[in-house]
């Protein structure tokens, strides 16, 4: 006898994709799968949210999604992106912060949903901890991160940026 | 629902976008520093993302697609105003027309944000937080620049008072400016000019640089009407140049 499929059961199998540029953290951690629902009819429908309007990476997401739900063997699903849920960096688990900071990036700090230049100035450096930083410029080699300087151990890093 | 409104107001945003997010992609391997290089083609890559979501919205209410919409129309279907398609010209013309669209774009969005046609609504509170960091960045220039040496003061103030009429041209009413506003799609070209003057104002008034006065200038119309300046074709025609040799090729 199969068990029943659970919505809990698919969160599980998608830990494994994860952000083809930010290799360390998945899609779940990253607070881009919006929604999981099992219909009546047993179809499978994965709500996701796009992190930025022009982010190239969204539809190898998606299809990462779609091959994880092939290979668990669901044969009638649907990935859905849309706006509906606005993503904004204060989505991001702390698993994934803790993530992110191992992989050398500043994690972004949480904010009250205003973001000024307060905010993303002050980053924590990912390497020392130092807040002795400086922000160089808040357009990095991905839309998602500013860069930054510190002058505590002397080495540039990037951040997540707060969005 | 008034769809040929909304289509209308759609069009002249996605427009914008693409145009101006093509010029600033023209910076890449240009800038003046390293980081002001990365700077301009970010800016670009979200600039073209936004327009292709605009343009997808366009989709789902029965225009053709989004690559076909970008690539296959020529200069007098665009409804870009004219100051975004003007060509680059020298760093200090591109920063102070970033800083005179990109206050003008971040006010926009965060009106829209309050669209009565959702699918808009959700896509602006996405933009506007984006646009953000493009505001934020031209401010540091404009008041770090505007009020450093003589030279550059001077260049700049040389290039606003250029770039303001072309400006003023990013708010001509719409064909259809009416009815946009009366559907709630959004609340119109004045209310944002009007909001417009006095951001940039507050910028400004922390410069060296003076502010042309708005009601002594002829803003440059007729964008919106697919009336463009000899730059835009050009431009057209080599951004579409790859995807014009195979229209159906798989990418």
């Amino acid at each position: 006898m199969v068990s029943k499929l659970t919505e809990e059961q698919i969160k599980t199998w998608l830990d494994e994709v994860k952000d083809p540029e930010i290799p360390v953290l998945s899609l779940n951690d990253l607070g881009v799968i919006t929604d999981i629902t099992i219909e009546d009819s047993g179809k499978v429908r994965v709500d996701m949210t796009p992190t930025f309007a022009g982010c190239p990476a969204m539809n190898v997401m998606k299809s990462d999604v779609e091959n994880v739900l092939e290979r668990e063997g669901i044969e009638d699903f649907e990935v859905v992106l849309s706006f509906a849920t606005q993503w904004n960096s204060n989505m991001i688990s702390e698993k994934g912060r803790a993530a992110l900071k191992k992989f050398g990036l500043a994690p972004p700090p949480k904010h009250n949903l205003i973001v000024d230049i307060e905010l993303i100035e002050h980053a924590k450096c990912p390497q020392c901890g130092s807040e002795n930083t400086e922000m160089k410029t808040p357009f990095g080699p991905a839309l998602c991160r500013s860069l930054h300087y510190c002058h505590n151990c002397h080495q540039a890093f990037e951040q997540f940026k707060p969005l | 629902m008034n769809t040929e409104a909304l289509k209308d107001l759609l069009y002249k945003i996605a427009d914008d976008q693409l145009i101006l997010g093509h010029r600033n992609s023209e910076w890449t391997g240009f800038g003046p520093l390293l980081e002001e290089d990365i700077a301009f083609s970010s800016m670009a890559q979200d600039k073209v993302g936004q327009s292709w979501q605009l343009y997808q919205m366009l989709t789902e209410l029965g225009e053709s697609d989004p690559d076909t919409v970008a690539f296959m129309r020529n200069a007098d279907q665009f409804h870009n105003c004219q100051f975004v398609e003007l060509p680059n010209g020298e760093y200090d013309f591109s920063l102070i027309r970033h800083f005179l669209f990109d206050t003008a774009e971040l006010i926009r969005f965060t009106m829209l944000a309050d669209s009565s046609y959702e699918p808009l609504a959700q896509l602006a509170k996405k933009i506007k937080g984006e646009i953000k960091y493009h505001k934020m960045h031209a401010d540091i220039w404009i008041k770090q620049l505007g009020a450093a040496t003589e030279e550059s003061i001077e260049r700049l103030q040389k290039s606003l008072d250029m770039a303001f009429p072309y400006a003023l041209g990013i708010f001509e009413p719409s064909r259809m400016e009416s009815e946009i506003i009366s559907e709630g799609f959004f609340s119109g070209e004045e209310k944002l000019k009007t909001e417009w003057l006095s951001k940039i104002s507050e910028i400004l008034d922390q410069t060296s640089l003076t502010l042309p006065d708005a009601s002594l200038q002829t803003p440059v119309y007729g964008g919106r009407y697919g009336t463009h300046t000899e730059h835009l074709q050009p431009l057209l025609d080599e951004m579409s140049e790859v995807f014009k040799m195979d229209p159906t090729a798989d990418w």
